[in-house]
C-alpha cells in the first residue's frame, strides 16, 4: 500500500553502518537544558517557533542527563557551579558532545575575574565553540549543523579527535571589521 | 518619637567614646569593636530608639589606612522613622569583630559574605562558613591586595604561550 507500490520495491537500501548510525544519531541528537545566564534566552528563541530547532531533529530539551546527548552551555559558568556542570556531564551516556555557547562559556567573555570560569573547555570538553554576546539564535543553529557535520565524519568505535570547531559570526549587512592600513 | 537632637545627646551621654558624625543625611556614628555589641544593643532594645531592623552589613577595605578594614552596619528604626549607620575599624593584624546575629538574625548570612569577601572573623557567629566562594577557595576575592584579573587575556601575540598555560579538560 501507498508509496512503495507506486515506487516500485524499496525493500533494500545499501549503505554503510556508519551512515545510518551517525545519521540517526544527528537527527535525534537531544540537548540538555543548561541554561546558565542571557545566552539562555536565545537558546530558547532558537527553539521556539521563529527559528524552530525541531527542523533539525532536536525539540526536546531534556532537564535529565541521562537522556541528553548534547550539552549547551549557555551562559557565563561560575567556580561554584563548575563542580555541577562536569557532574552532569559525567552522568550523560555516551556518545555525547559539548556546544560552549557565547563569549563567556567559549573562554570567560567580560568576566576575566576569580567568580567565573575563564571557559567551560576548563571542565568539559568541548566540540564547537559558538561565538557572540549573546550569539544569535541562526549562530548558534549554525554551530549544531557544524556539530552534526562533525558527527557524521565519526567512525564507529572512536570519537571523533579532530581540533575544535569554531564559529565566528560577524554580521554580514553592517561589513567585517577591517584593520586599518 | 524622639528628635535627633536628644538622640545625640543620649549617645554622647552613654558612649562617650562613640564619634558622631553624619552620612547622607543620616546619622554616622563610628564606633570601637569592643563597644559594638553594647552600642547596638542599646539602640535595638532601648524602646524608645527601637533600631529594630538591620539593612545592612558589609566591609569596607581602605589599603594603606590604620585600621585597614571596616565593617559598616545600617540600621532603622520604624517607629522614630530614622536611619543610623555603624562604621567599625578593624585591624588587618587581627580582623576579629564580635558578631552581631545574637541580635539581628539576618546579620548571619551578611557576615558570612563579609567574612568571605574580606577575612573578617566575626566572633560568636553560629556559623562562620564562606557563603559564596566554594568552601577550598584560598585567600578573600574583595580585598584590595587580590589581583583584579583572573587569566591573561589571549591576543594574537601571546596566545600561544597562554593556551599552552590555560588548564584544558582532557576527557
Amino acid at each position: 500500500m501507498g508509496l512503495e507500490e507506486k515506487a516500485g520495491d524499496l525493500g533494500v537500501v545499501t549503505t554503510t553502518l556508519e551512515g545510518v548510525v551517525n545519521w540517526g544519531r544527528t537527527n535525534a541528537m537531544w540537548p540538555m537544558l543548561f541554561g546558565l545566564a542571557c545566552c539562555a534566552i536565545e537558546m530558547m528563541g532558537a527553539q521556539a517557533s521563529n527559528y524552530d530547532m525541531s527542523r533539525f531533529g532536536m525539540e526536546l530539551m531534556r532537564a535529565s542527563p541521562r537522556q541528553a546527548d548534547l550539552m549547551i552551555v549557555a551562559g557565563r559558568v561560575s567556580r561554584k557551579m563548575a563542580p555541577v556542570l562536569r557532574r552532569l556531564y559525567d552522568q550523560m551516556p555516551e556518545p555525547k558532545w559539548v556546544v560552549a555557547m557565547g563569549d563567556c562559556a567559549s573562554c570567560g567573555g567580560v568576566y576575566n575575574n576569580y567568580a567565573v570560569v575563564q571557559g567551560v573547555d576548563e571542565i568539559v570538553p568541548v566540540d564547537v565553540y559558538v561565538a557572540g554576546c549573546p550569539p544569535r539564535p541562526e549562530a548558534l543553529i549554525d554551530g549544531i549543523l557544524q556539530l552534526h557535520r562533525k558527527v557524521r565524519g565519526e567512525k564507529i568505535g572512536q570519537r571523533a579527535e579532530d581540533a575544535p570547531i569554531r564559529v565566528d559570526h560577524l554580521p554580514q549587512d553592517r561589513g567585517a571589521l577591517k584593520p586599518l592600513s | 518619637m524622639i528628635d535627633r537632637a536628644t538622640l545625640v545627646q543620649r549617645i554622647q551621654q552613654q558612649f562617650p567614646s562613640v564619634i558622631v558624625g553624619e552620612e547622607s543625611g543620616d546619622l554616622a556614628l563610628t564606633v570601637g569593636r569592643i563597644h559594638l555589641l553594647e552600642v547596638a544593643g542599646t539602640l535595638r532594645d532601648d524602646p524608645e530608639l527601637a533600631f529594630t531592623f538591620l539593612n545592612n552589613l558589609c566591609g569596607v577595605d581602605y589599603l594603606g589606612r590604620e585600621p585597614r578594614f571596616e565593617v559598616v552596619i545600617h540600621l532603622t528604626s520604624m517607629i522614630n522613622r530614622m536611619r543610623i549607620v555603624l562604621h567599625v575599624g578593624v585591624p588587618e593584624n587581627d580582623p576579629t569583630i564580635p558578631s552581631l546575629a545574637r541580635l539581628f538574625p539576618t546579620a548571619n548570612f551578611q557576615e558570612r559574605e563579609t567574612y568571605d569577601m574580606f577575612g573578617i572573623i566575626f566572633t560568636g557567629h553560629p556559623r562562620l562558613e564562606r557563603i559564596l566562594m566554594p568552601e577550598d577557595w584560598m585567600g578573600h576575592p574583595q580585598r584590595k591586595d587580590v589581583p583584579l584579573g583572573y587569566e591573561e587575556v589571549a591576543f594574537t601575540h601571546n596566545e600561544d604561550w597562554v593556551y599552552a598555560n590555560k588548564p584544558f579538560a582532557k576527557e
